[in-house]
């Protein structure tokens, strides 16, 4: 129902040191890779033992440094779904989840989880059949199955859907939000995939070389990030150093402009805005650009814009047919204030 | 012919690798969570028979567990029980032979193990014994097998180290091995080539028998 999680852990010149706190809900750590989101996962678990701090489930103590409380895996309760499924090679598909309900001690009752989780991962025609007979998604929908007849205290999936092709993604992804949204207690997930967190998860902690660098819902997030890495990945590809002039707008050193917006503060080392936020003519921080080159995605188009007078370029998403109204040598755009994300390193 | 060496061999082979099973994979098993200076010593130490002549492991083995040795002399005393020159004794010396083959296959086979296969089980509450019976050994399965076979086969061609510690008594601790070399020895040609081709006939059936085991793992996937 609730997880509490403040923990440090060095590794080498390495530091990981993550404060979360979450309800019944799905928190996605948003992260690239290496910043230490499995390794948040693992501790959770009781793979990896943390150096200081505390980790609560449902007001169960699992780890504390202070007073010397450090479960075992086995007693936390905390479902782990391993990126690559981690199913055991030498057994069936039923012999896996048989495993997986080993937890319960009474023979009549394991036996009818086991044939209702079956059934409600429609795995009854793949029982007999061995991981390495499995497609990817159903080696993932066995996982599930294995994961939920465990009866987990807490959920923690690590990348879901990292070894699966592009197609597969969508409609497993489906069946996740489901499991889920039954499961309908506290659930972690792991992703360096923006939208798939978007979707997923209620809450939002970006995560940056082992820290915590934004935190909130995942409207706050992806509305304000704090920081560049926040901005990076939450999807804003343009992204300038900028620095405060005396008269309070922003000089955008990369791009060459200055900028009036709305949430400048003493620690604003950037300034980002959104491909699609750009809006085409005058206005407020409007400014002529060149056209560098235009790159044609399946249902829109990219086009490059150089700040006359020099400077790095801006990538503007726009629908095709709207580019083909506007297309020239150079277009007049604006970035409007409200649409400008204020960035600290 | 007398088929006592044959039987008295296979008898301390079929020991000797039961013992040499269970020690082997534990060692191989413990010693991969020992620290780095602990592993290498102790690696040092259990890969040792395996390239010191036997002679020289027969020599260390009387050295302890003869009559007037400190184990051996216990022995004596304690159990009226002599640890040499019995056929009990070519186990001592077999199973330091082999034991190497055992624990360095099996400890192959281990590292080659997928430790989240371990984690995700612990996560899913199964105890410890479960994970390393259920779930480690099934997935070393093949690398402990052949070095089980491995051991046996060894086992049954021991000579160095066994005729040093059991001597020859016919009918008491001749083995297949020393019974060809006493046969000789004494100019018994045609009895020496019998006891040749009993070898020779063993060593193809149990080679015979790790290519079939290969062939069934091929089949049966995994």
């Amino acid at each position: 129902m609730s997880l509490y999680v403040d923990i440090e852990k060095k590794l080498g010149s390495f530091c990981l040191q993550v404060k979360l706190e979450a309800g019944d809900e799905t928190l996605a750590l948003l992260g690239a890779s290496g910043s230490g989101k499995s390794m948040t996962l693992k501790c959770i678990a009781g793979i990896e033992k943390p150096d200081r701090g505390r980790i609560v489930v449902d007001g169960e103590v699992l780890f504390d440094s202070q007073q010397k409380i450090d479960l075992p895996p086995q007693q936390r309760r905390a479902g782990l779904l391993f990126q690559n499924y981690a199913l055991f090679p030498q057994m069936t598909v039923e012999q896996n989840i048989r495993a997986g309900a080993r937890r319960e001690k009474e023979q009549n009752k394991r036996e009818a989880m086991v044939q209702t989780v079956l059934e409600r991962f429609d795995l009854l025609p793949l029982r007999q059949r061995y991981p390495h007979q499995l497609s990817g998604g159903e080696q993932q929908r066995v996982a599930l199955a294995r994961l939920l007849v465990s009866a987990p205290r807490i959920l923690l999936l690590d990348e879901p859907f990292s070894a699966l092709d592009s197609h597969l993604r969508f409609r497993l992804e489906r069946e996740v939000r489901q499991v889920l949204r039954e499961f309908g207690k506290t659930a972690v997930l792991v992703s360096h995939d923006r939208s798939e967190v978007f979707r997923l998860a209620q809450r939002i902690a970006v995560l940056d070389d082992g820290q915590i660098t934004a935190a909130g819902t995942k409207a706050e997030v992806f509305r304000a990030p704090r920081t560049r890495a926040g901005a990076v990945l939450t999807g804003c590809k343009n992204i300038s150093a900028a620095q405060e002039l005396e008269d309070g707008t922003l000089y955008a050193t990369d791009w060459g402009l200055t900028l009036r917006a709305p949430q400048i503060s003493p620690k604003t080392a950037a300034v980002g805005i959104r491909m699609h936020d750009i809006r085409a003519g005058g206005g407020e921080n409007s400014c002529r650009c060149r056209v560098v080159e235009e790159i044609e995605n399946p249902f829109s188009v990219v086009v490059m814009l150089q700040p006359v007078g020099g400077g790095q370029p801006i990538g503007w998403e726009l629908e095709k047919a709207l580019w083909e109204t506007l297309r020239s040598d150079e277009v007049e755009v604006a970035l409007p204030p409200e649409a400008l994300l204020c960035l600290e390193d | 012919m007398d088929w006592f060496p044959l039987y008295n061999s296979i008898r301390i082979a079929l020991i000797s690798t039961g013992i040499v099973f269970f020690a082997g994979i534990f060692t191989a098993y413990y010693i991969a969570r020992t620290p780095r200076l602990v592993k290498g010593v102790l690696d040092v130490l259990f890969t040792l028979p395996l390239v010191l002549p036997p002679t020289v492991v027969g020599y260390l083995l009387l050295r302890l567990l003869g009559p007037k040795r400190v184990i051996g002399a216990w022995f004596l005393q304690m159990f009226d029980v002599p640890l040499t020159m019995a056929w009990w004794s070519g186990i001592f010396a077999t199973v330091v032979v082999i034991f190497p083959l055992m624990y360095r296959t099996a400890r192959g086979a281990f590292e080659s193990f997928d430790e989240t296969l371990a984690y995700s089980a612990q996560c899913l509450g199964l105890p410890n014994s479960y994970i390393f019976w259920r779930i480690r050994m099934p997935y070393c399965r093949q690398g402990i097998l052949a070095g089980t076979v491995l051991a046996f086969a060894r086992a049954l061609g021991e000579y160095g180290a066994t005729s040093m510690i059991c001597g020859y008594t016919p009918g008491k601790t001749a083995t297949v091995s020393t019974t060809v070399y006493q046969l000789w020895r004494t100019n018994d040609d045609a009895a020496a080539l019998r006891w040749v081709l009993v070898n020779l006939a063993i060593s193809f059936v149990v080679l015979l028998a790790v290519n079939l085991l290969e062939k069934r793992r091929q089949k049966g996937g995994a």
